[in-house]
């Protein structure tokens, strides 16, 4: 491209050669994106919910099978997995690698604790009769739950494979948009399961 | 500018540790290369080209459909076989053909027209592009392996329960479109970093070109759309797998449900197919005029005003379903608004030849006639929008008349001309001009043969998805006309593809600008080198390229694109190319069969392999390597490998 | 050249319009023939919107034929000329923003009102007929649930009465669609769908599902026969009385009544007044009572004569592909062909000594023939 008049001024990035239109991080503008269309997602399995409560040709419906209180203990958990995820990300920014190392494995270590109450509970529900063919409750319940536990298990997942990739290749305060991405997406599946909970749990009870 | 001698130090831009679990590839040509490549440019041929080639399948469809309708009681295609094909032609067009075709010019001239090297993730990039073939793929395979889908493009429920449809043909669509979806998703998130991150210095939102700002638009739309559908699909492989209840009417399931979360996704669709369309059209019409597009910014702010109000009408796709009539006049009022802002840019677009110099080569033809057929189709629109008509012509061929209008006649014409306008550019060779026009004038008027008759034969009674017709009441006379008009239009279309292939093997060459044109991709040569751009381009003005050419046609003070000073030692950073999103999408493809045979010790395999891939492409890295910046020499160019 | 070239252009599309003016637009099955107050209602909002769109069509077609005549450029020097690079111009934007809205709102308005006059739920009341239709895969169940009896296929209204017709389905979607009396609306399992609609003249208006139910979609028609009063009575009147009708003493008749036990048919047929004291048939599958006075075969695919009736008893598959009534006989079976005429002459025995009587009328055809 031949160059009329060149105008000089050497544009901010240019000179790696990594120019960017938008002060936000590549990775961490595609996460907050696909995060909108989860959005989408859950917002549909939640509406699919909400048109089927109360519609159940038979039971179990919910009053008969859920217990707040034992979920409350699980939300509980997932709410604190996500201030340890805020402290592993304080932690990498610092280069503090251990403390970074040691709250990064907490929270998966809590979302595994969650996601334990969650099989329990399912395995609960289905010796009380609420399976997935049995009533539109069961039907949209477990899909719904289900769809959110996959969610927390890919995260712990990914949080445990930071963790053992950082023994392998050390991480360092420069890498820490790729924990900060695992956090936004950690924060958002706390978030919907807030969400949930509410929906399903809380509601059948004020 | 000498090309600056520079050493070039090792690779990886950024500190992320990578490890390389085997030997990257590095082809340049051959069939390895394009099954690895990451480069957009590549990526856009592969859509473009597998866009084509569904295109031609959706037209047999179609062919076949009409030569049974050609006269009633025709038993060339029973009542199973019709369901397929209506089924497949809705699908392919729709899904297969014109989605990517729209998405295979966005990856393509999306960067160049930004004045980017590439799209933010040229391997997620690669992987929209497999998971999108191997899911046609897969779609395609039900024909020899029990049957296509039957129920419809849009499969409403419960026609797709096990009870009612026992057979493959719907699981091949549900699990088809549950996996081809995640490819659409990913490029939509790749464009929207691409256009929001990627931009060139000085290149402001109101400066970026229609077509990058409608594939803005159109990726928004889709990150929000397409999960409603794969949520809606999800439910009904449940349905049909584990014997979950959520369409079944028996356990209390609403089959109203699917329409809902179907045309939810199915509205916004059609505005995903037609807005890259509206922008194409916003191309070529300001070059083939040589005046600027008038009101630019009320067209981009239409664009967004549709794409918002593209979520507000789904329902008018079921205003017969019973909704109630407060129901029904919030989705005709919202339906009627979303006429207006389209109405603006057939205006605007008029304004934009008025008092231009207009050269009616064949883009600005096809530029020309979907002008009258959309606005054609968007007056019918209107009219379905009411739904006490809407009750009269829901589910007759006045509908097909209107979407064929629209779909086909807009988007269908409009990536016609951005295929004629568009070729030189990708191939470096001219498509020839009395060929194109041939066909131009077969496809119009079998196009008109085609789909004028179907609103007469809908007013008066005839349904669609129709494997015959009753006889004596008038249906005879519009079914051979329309059947007429697909012999011709059928040459028109093998015209347009012998031109294709013609152009391919011994087009003149094109140039860098052929048509005179505004914007950044006609600034770089025919095709454009690999790494798309020697030096990082600086814009002050929208039209960049326009502006540099002609300033003094430009008012005020404007100070003309440059280059900068070319990069540092750095130069510019090329990706590496990879197997893995190849393979991540034959792991699909695996995933899917395994699925649908019920077999989940497969099942679990293949979801193995898809980790084991995601691993190995996450420790894989960016790779690649730099080319120092400034202008090269054509050979020079060439050596470094480029589209 | 470029002139040509457009005139070419304009005669793609005026080709459309001798195309379209060529084509009839009456006939049974017509939106635009309407013979009722609904149908014609919603006609009238047609009509109303394609008059607005010719203004729409001809100021941007007039245009866009004009700024290609005039400024098309004529030779190559033209075409590299560069003209005045205007922008754009915000009175006009104002102003081609607000004649559409205008124009939408001249549609919006006797929109909502139809919607509102013809889309309301309504109770059927003592003056109305109240019917209560089902799809089945592939055909129409009717019951006069104020007569208390079941037909299929062919609903037989009085002129000028309200009909509430409450809508079902058996299995998938269908869709009740009479197009000379009103739009469609469809028949969801689980919905409480209604439609209601007068018919203002007698006559035969044709009605088709509409909504894709697989396999025989195409072949699941009906018919609407509106009658005056009296012979509305007459009708719904033998109805009520078939179970009492007299048996006939035609021999043949009688070896066809015998004949549609042996073969199977009243396992699934039901026939009021087939034997006395017995019930037979099930209401899933059409009811063939007074099949006689039907004026069609498998919902509504030929007229109902001995010779259509024959060649659907002898291979129904051929008539209409997929549907559930299996073939009785295999092709070289000797005594197929008496015992078919046997059948015919049963069934159409059926509810006909009201039309021997002459109490019974059946209409003609609406749209003309």
């Amino acid at each position: 491209m031949s160059a009329a008049t060149a105008s000089t001024a050497v544009v901010p990035g240019m000179e790696s050669g990594h120019y960017r239109s938008s002060k936000l991080p590549d990775v961490k503008l595609m996460m907050w994106v696909f995060l909108a269309s989860d959005i989408m997602f859950f917002g549909t399995l939640i509406g699919t919910y909400l048109v089927y409560k109360g519609r159940s040709l038979t039971g179990p419906y919910p009053v008969d099978v859920l217990d707040v209180p034992l979920t409350t203990v699980s939300t509980f958990v997932l709410l604190m997995s996500s201030f340890l995820m805020v402290l592993a990300l304080h932690a990498l920014r610092q280069d503090d690698i251990a403390k970074f190392r040691l709250w990064t494995f907490g929270v998966a270590f809590f979302g595994a604790i969650f996601l334990g109450f969650q099989v329990y509970e399912f395995a609960h529900f289905v010796d009380l009769g609420l399976t997935l063919q049995g009533n539109l409750f069961g039907t949209t319940f477990y899909v719904l739950t289900g769809t959110h536990g996959v969610h927390v298990t890919i995260g712990v997942i990914w949080l445990l494979s930071i963790l053992v990739h950082s023994y392998v290749k050390p991480w360092t305060s420069k890498d820490d948009v790729y924990l900060e991405v695992a956090g936004l997406y950690w924060h958002f599946v706390d978030i919907v399961w807030i969400v949930i909970f509410t929906i399903i749990y809380l509601v059948e009870f004020v | 500018m000498a090309v600056s001698k520079v050493t070039i130090p090792a690779p990886t831009p950024d500190s992320m540790p990578t490890a390389g679990l085997f030997t990257r590839p590095t082809w340049t040509t051959g069939i390895g290369s394009w099954l690895t490549t990451v480069d957009h440019k590549r990526l856009g041929l592969l859509y473009i080209g597998a866009s084509l080639m569904f295109l031609a399948f959706a037209s047999i469809e179609a062919f076949l459909i009409r030569l049974q309708l050609a006269a009633p009681g025709n038993t060339l295609l029973s009542p199973d076989v019709y369901n397929q094909m209506f089924t497949m032609h809705g699908v392919t067009m729709v899904f297969l053909a014109i989605m990517p075709l729209g998405i295979g010019f966005a990856n393509y001239f999306v960067p160049l027209q930004i004045g980017a090297r590439d799209l933010a993730f040229p391997r997620l990039n690669a992987f929209g592009f497999w998971v999108y073939f191997f899911g046609a793929v897969f779609l395609y395979s039900s024909f020899f392996l029990g049957g296509a889908p039957d129920a419809g493009w849009f499969a409403y429920a419960p026609l797709t329960s096990l009870s009612n449809n026992p057979g493959n043909g719907t699981d091949f669509y549900m699990i088809g479109l549950l996996v081809g979806g995640i490819g659409t998703l990913v490029t939509a998130m790749n464009l929207i970093v691409t256009i929001v991150s990627m931009r060139a210095p000085g290149m402001t939102m109101m400066r970026v070109p229609v077509f990058t700002w409608m594939i803005l638009v159109t990726a928004f739309l889709i990150i929000f759309a397409f999960p409603p559908l794969t949520i809606a699909l999800l439910q009904v492989i449940f349905d049909r797998t584990f014997g979950t209840l959520f369409y079944v009417p028996e356990g209390g399931g609403m089959p109203i449900l699917w329409q809902h979360l179907f045309w939810i996704f199915g509205h916004p669709e059609v505005y995903i197919i037609v807005l890259p369309a509206f922008g194409v059209i916003s191309e070529v019409i300001p070059t083939f005029s040589r005046k600027p597009l008038f009101g630019y910014p009320v067209v981009i702010l239409s664009g967004i005003f549709i794409g918002f109000m593209g979520f507000a009408v789904w329902s008018h796709h079921m205003f017969t379903t019973g909704l109630g009539p407060v129901v029904n006049t919030a989705f005709a009022l919202t339906s009627f608004v979303i006429g207006i802002p389209t109405g603006i840019k057939i205006f605007n677009w008029l304004g934009t030849i008025w008092g231009g110099k207009v050269r009616f080569a064949t883009p600005m033809l096809y530029a020309i006639a979907f002008l009258v057929t959309f606005t054609l189709g968007g007056i019918t629109g209107i009219m379905l929008a009411v739904p006490p008509f809407d009750a009269q012509a829901q589910d007759s061929y006045f509908v097909v008349a209107h979407f064929h209008f629209a779909m086909g006649g807009g988007a269908l014409l409009a990536f016609f001309a951005g295929l004629y306008y568009w070729f030189p550019k990708m191939t470096g060779k001219l498509l020839d001009e009395r060929l194109g026009k041939t066909a131009f004038w077969l496809n119009v008027v079998g196009f008109y043969l085609i789909f004028v008759p179907m609103h007469v034969v809908g007013l008066i009674g005839m349904p669609r998805r129709t494997q015959t017709y009753a006889e004596g009441i008038g249906f005879e006379l519009p079914n051979l006309l329309s059947t007429a008009g697909t012999f011709v239009m059928g040459v028109g279309l093998t015209l347009l593809l012998i031109n294709i292939v013609h152009g391919f093997l011994r087009g003149k060459p094109a140039g860098n600008d052929p048509w005179d044109a505004r914007t950044l991709e006609w600034a770089v040569s025919s095709p454009p080198p690999h790494h798309n751009f020697d030096s990082q381009p600086v814009v002050n003005d929208r039209d960049a390229l326009w502006v540099q050419k002609y300033p003094e046609s430009v008012h005020g003070e404007r100070v003309p694109a440059s280059a900068s000073e070319p990069y540092d030692a750095v130069g510019i950073h090329m990706p590496g190319q990879s197997w893995y999103p190849f393979f991540m999408g034959l792991a699909l493809m695996v995933f899917s069969y395994a699925l649908l045979y019920h077999n989940f010790w497969v099942v679990g395999i293949s979801v193995a392999m898809i980790f084991f891939f995601t691993y190995a492409w996450a420790l894989e890295g960016v790779g690649g390597h730099h080319l120092p910046a400034g202008p090269r020499t054509a050979d020079q160019s060439r050596k470094e490998g480029h589209a | 050249m470029h002139v040509r070239r457009w005139l070419h252009r304009g005669l793609a599309i005026a080709v459309s319009v001798p195309l379209i003016a060529a084509c009839e637009f009456s006939g049974p099955q017509s939106a635009l023939d309407p013979s009722g107050p609904v149908a014609q209602a919603q006609k009238d909002l047609f009509v109303w919107t394609l008059w607005l769109s010719v203004p729409v069509m001809v100021g941007v077609f007039g245009v866009l034929v004009y700024v290609l005549l005039r400024f098309r450029a004529k030779n190559a020097e033209d075409e590299s000329s560069i003209p005045h690079q205007t922008h754009g111009n915000f009175k006009l934007e104002i102003a081609w923003t607000i004649i559409p809205v205008i124009l939408v709102i001249l549609i919006a308005v006797p929109t909502v009102r139809t919607i509102f006059a013809t889309e309301q739920r309504v109770e059927a009341g003592p003056d109305d007929l109240a019917v209560h239709a089902t799809g089945y895969q592939w055909w129409f169940k009717f019951d006069y649930l104020d007569h208390g009896f079941t037909t299929a296929n062919e609903l037989i209204i009085p002129v000028g009465t309200r009909v509430v017709v409450s809508l079902d389905s058996a299995d998938v979607l269908h869709s009740f669609w009479v197009p000379s009396l009103a739009g469609k609306r469809d028949m969801i399992p689980n919905n409480d769908n209604q439609v209601w609609f007068v018919a203002d003249e007698p006559g035969t208006y044709y009605g088709q599902c509409a909504e894709l139910c697989l396999g025989a979609h195409a072949y699941m028609r009906f018919r609407v026969i509106a009658m005056e009063r009296a012979d509305y009575d007459g009708w719904i009147a033998s109805f009520q009385n078939a179970a009492a009708q007299p048996v006939s003493a035609d021999p043949l008749v009688e070896r066809g009544r015998v004949l549609v036990a042996q073969k199977g048919c009243v396992a699934c047929h039901t026939i009021d007044g087939y034997a006395a004291g017995t019930e037979v048939g099930n209401p899933d599958f059409p009811s063939l009572t007074n099949f006689g006075l039907r004026t069609t075969v498998g919902a509504a695919i030929a007229d109902n004569t001995p010779e259509n009736l024959a060649a659907w008893l002898r291979d129904p598959q051929a008539m209409k592909p997929g549907n559930y009534m299996p073939t009785l006989w295999s092709a070289d079976d000797p005594s197929r062909e008496e015992e078919i005429e046997a059948i015919v002459a049963y069934l159409l025995s059926l509810g006909r000594d009201g039309l021997a009587s002459g109490q019974l009328t059946l209409g003609g055809v609406h749209g003309g023939q």
